[in-house]
């Protein structure tokens, strides 16, 4: 009976000690922050560039003899997306190793 | 990040060599002496390729020939076929005339790229300064040679007014059109930096993880990164000269393909 009590109230102090600790420091927040800006930007990213790969591979499965051109716009269109995706993973590197604050 | 960095042992050769003569002539120019290694890493590794290319030349030009061209004389002829292909299709009539520096990035960063899967050998264009240095050079050129080929004043009614804007809109298309061209240059800069220093700090944890066989797939997609980003790159440069230098009536023939892109 004592033990189950001891269950019930050792969570009771646990959160009293977490309410006494201190709270997450910019630091902390930066470093969630730059996880979840580089999932968003990989997962949207990635979105954008299959609707484009799958554009591209319809339109020369239709007409192959355009294949050439089509893959070179592909290839640009492809660049620039992944691009906005370099720009978030260099802010998370910056948050991460150089912590500007 | 300094601390991602080991010594290399040609760097320290150099640095041993030239490095008390570099402090000297800083100190001379006022300007402060790093401690440490003198002479970084990347501008060992970018002087490195200097010297590879040339000797690589020097070598292809001494067996240079019609009838038996040599493997190293039929690759090098096939890459500049294909950036001549290229310029020709992005620039028009006039494009094999940009051969010269087009041909000169591609190789640097090419090399560069593919000098970080080297052991004792560090990529160049793992370093914002080189790249962006590289990318400064194509935007310092492509405006010079819109200005040698347009003259002064129609360049820059070119930024004011494109072809098919009104004139009234020009105050609001100056500001958009400079702000265009100054982002082209972070861009170029920033891509090259991120995908070759990612694809790098990737294989480090995966070493780091287990120093055996698994960073090898990695390593292999390094292999298309270098090349492809390479590719990107003077294809970029391509399309900013090709818009930079076309003269009024060649609008029509190149005008949606250099339009809409940053």
């Amino acid at each position: 009976m004592m033990i189950l009590a001891g269950a019930f109230v050792a969570p009771l102090h646990a959160q009293e000690a977490a309410a006494a600790a201190p709270r997450a420091t910019v630091a902390q927040w930066s470093i969630i922050t730059a996880g979840f800006a580089l999932a968003f930007a990989a997962a949207f990213g990635a979105l954008g560039q299959a609707r484009g790969l799958s554009a591209a591979v319809e339109g020369i499965a239709r007409n192959p003899s355009a294949a050439g051109e089509i893959r070179g716009n592909l290839i640009l269109g492809l660049v620039l997306i992944e691009s906005l995706v370099i720009y978030v993973l260099l802010v998370s590197l910056i948050l991460f190793f150089v912590k500007p604050f | 990040m300094d601390k991602l960095e080991h010594p290399l042992w040609i760097v320290q050769a150099v640095n041993a060599a030239l490095g008390p003569l570099v402090a000297r002539l800083l100190h001379a120019l006022g300007r402060p002496v790093p401690h440490g290694d003198v002479i970084p890493n990347y501008l060992v590794m970018a002087a490195l390729i200097v010297l590879g290319w040339t000797i690589l030349s020097l070598i292809a030009r001494s067996t240079l020939s019609v009838e038996n061209p040599g493997r190293l004389q039929i690759l090098l002829e096939d890459g500049i076929a294909a950036v001549q292909g290229m310029l020709h299709d992005y620039v028009g009539q006039k494009g094999p005339r940009y051969l010269p520096i087009v041909m000169t990035m591609f190789v640097f960063i090419l090399t560069g790229n593919l000098m970080g899967l080297v052991p004792g050998l560090m990529a160049p264009t793992s370093n914002i300064n080189v790249t962006f240095g590289c990318a400064l050079t194509v935007a310092v050129y492509y405006h010079l040679q819109g200005v040698k080929e347009q003259g002064l004043v129609s360049y820059v009614k070119h930024f004011a007014a494109p072809p098919g804007a009104p004139l009234f809109l020009a105050p609001i298309m100056l500001p958009i059109e400079v702000i265009s061209h100054l982002s082209r240059v972070l861009s170029l800069s920033l891509r090259l930096f991120g995908n070759i220093f990612g694809e790098e700090l990737v294989i480090l944890i995966l070493f780091s993880i287990v120093p055996f066989l698994v960073p090898l797939p990695m390593m292999f997609l390094g292999l298309i990164t270098a090349t492809l980003q390479a590719f990107i790159f003077v294809l970029l440069t391509t399309i900013y000269l090709g818009g930079a230098v076309a003269t009024e009536h060649e609008h029509e023939e190149h005008g949606e393909m250099v339009a809409g892109e940053v």
